[in-house]
């Protein structure tokens, strides 16, 4: 048995059982992850949790209850001073001024050339302080970037990683397991909103943000912190089933909600608008970095982001050629994919012809050799019911 | 993770439980756990000839797809439909109900023993 690798790179290495090299970082809940048996995974450098038994379970578990996530790897960079605002607006393609303070917005770091370097959740903590979360792999990339881009703003950009470690509480259960542990008014606290609170007796960030499809919360807290608040909360979720879920499960979920992972569905060589998510660039928004390269990549027939069903056994994955049925002509190639654990078939996300990207369009995935017929369908593949959305 | 003694294995991670002229063919222990949570196992069919070393069949979990190789040359005689329908079984008893196929064994196989195995993978036997 040898694993065939698929050409492009994968959110989670196929060796999970691999020591960890010591180049690799280790998040503040590493000794806890060791004591639970984790899989452990080498991931964006640092050492993460893949799962810590059954994916599958884990899976099930955040989607019918709630799973625990360490997800400290993610990069954290404050931007801080009297225009900060003003700074985001022309350094993202989003206008982060809008955005109130005790809110969150996803947004991008585009190049100049309109291809995307990073997707990113930015919080608008107080009117002249934001906390930028970037992907673990590009936070150095991310830092450089924005730094370059604050001459002629009185905003600083720096990088404080370091101070927070991020457990992530997602599912339906969330809010009942967190209730009891806070102070905080978590039926009010909107999506996409944070607000500073207590948590276990701990100075925390809590936000309703995630990246599962579920509802959910991401704790930002101190590295120092994180063993007591990760024990507070599996106590609380003892009873609501809620367990410890890992990387591999959060695959799995995101790709369930249509959510695109940076270095599979999001490049430098895409713009938002092939990726479907044109939405997060203002448009009206006077000048900001990548603005004319975005107009007109706006206007032009690329390639796009598709969700792809199958009905065969067999998953497309990543770097997998999609082809026209009829003539065999390569018309597309595959992103993320993977068994759906929820809809029971596999599924995936593959960039295609302009002029294939219609919802019902048959295609066919080149899957190591063999043709199985694929169908356009709708993302997100998965979408829960409105309960906990506010 | 366990080894069984009496089996047979290859470099790939498949154990052989040879019978007189006929073995039977799974993938182990620690195989199945590098995999994760198997969901689709494609075997070889009744009456294809295999070779040894070549693929004859797939294993596929969530995250990544593995090719299963022949671990001896031979006819497959059988394959284990029980797998096949919930594969699973490859995670929770793959030297058991987890088996994948039977051979006719054409040639004597050249196989690791139990302790090679072991060392192969830095596991105990």
């Amino acid at each position: 048995m040898s694993a065939t690798a698929p050409p492009a790179a994968r959110a989670c290495p196929d060796d999970g059982t691999a020591g960890p090299e010591p180049a690799l970082r280790t998040t503040p809940l590493h000794e806890v992850h060791v004591a639970l048996g984790a899989v452990l995974t080498a991931f964006a450098g640092w050492t993460m949790p893949l799962r810590y038994g059954s994916e599958l379970a884990e899976h099930h578990a955040v989607r019918s209850s709630a799973g625990l996530f360490d997800l400290s790897h993610m990069g954290q960079l404050e931007v801080t001073g009297a225009d900060a605002a003003a700074f985001l607006d022309y350094a993202l393609v989003g206008r982060l001024s809008a955005v109130q303070p005790g809110r969150a917005r996803y947004t991008m770091l585009c190049a100049p050339d309109g291809g995307v370097l990073d997707d990113l959740v930015v919080y608008r903590l107080e009117p002249q302080r934001y906390l930028v979360v970037a992907n673990a792999a590009n936070t150095a990339a991310v830092l450089a970037e924005l730094v370059a881009r604050t001459a002629g703003f009185g905003a600083d950009v720096a990088d404080v990683s370091d101070r927070w470690a991020l457990i992530a509480v997602q599912g339906p259960r969330a809010a009942a397991i967190l209730a009891p542990l806070t102070g905080a008014d978590l039926p009010s606290l909107r999506y996409y909103a944070v607000d500073v609170a207590w948590l276990a007796g701990r100075p925390v960030l809590l936000a309703r943000t995630g990246y599962t499809g579920e509802d959910g919360f991401e704790i930002y807290c101190a590295p120092a912190d994180a063993a007591a608040i990760w024990t507070a909360v599996t106590a609380a979720g003892a009873g609501h089933g809620l367990v410890p879920a890992g990387l591999a499960c959060r695959d799995t979920l995101r790709l369930e909600a249509g959510m695109p992972l940076y270095g599979h569905e999001l490049t430098a060589e895409v713009s938002p608008y092939q990726a479907g998510l044109g939405r997060v660039v203002a448009h009206d928004k006077p000048g900001f970095v990548g603005r004319e390269a975005l107009a007109a990549r706006r206007e032009q027939a690329a390639d796009v982001l598709v969700g792809l069903v199958s009905g065969g056994r067999r998953a497309p994955r990543p770097g997998y050629a999609v082809l026209d049925p009829d003539t065999g002509a390569r018309v597309g190639t595959v992103t993320s994919g993977a068994p759906s654990p929820t809809l029971g078939r596999p599924i995936a996300l593959a960039y295609v012809a302009a002029d294939r990207c219609a919802v019902g369009t048959v295609l066919t995935a080149d899957i190591r050799g063999s043709h199985e017929t694929v169908t356009v369908v709708e993302l997100p593949f998965y979408r829960r019911t409105q309960e906990g959305r506010r | 993770m366990s080894i069984p003694q009496q089996l047979k294995y290859t470099r790939e991670h498949e154990w052989l439980a040879a019978d007189g002229d006929t073995a039977t063919v799974g993938i182990t222990a620690f195989a199945a756990d590098a995999l994760g949570d198997v969901v689709y196992v494609e075997l070889p069919r009744p009456g294809q000839l295999v070779a040894a070393g070549e693929p004859c069949g797939e294993v596929e979990s969530t995250k990544s797809v593995s090719e299963l190789y022949a671990p001896a040359d031979g006819e497959v005689v059988a394959v284990n439909e029980a797998v096949a329908a919930d594969p699973g079984l490859l995670n929770t008893d793959p030297y058991g109900q987890g088996w994948l196929f039977r051979l006719r064994l054409a040639t004597a196989p050249d196989l690791l023993d139990a302790a090679a195995y072991a060392a192969l993978t830095g596991e105990a036997a």
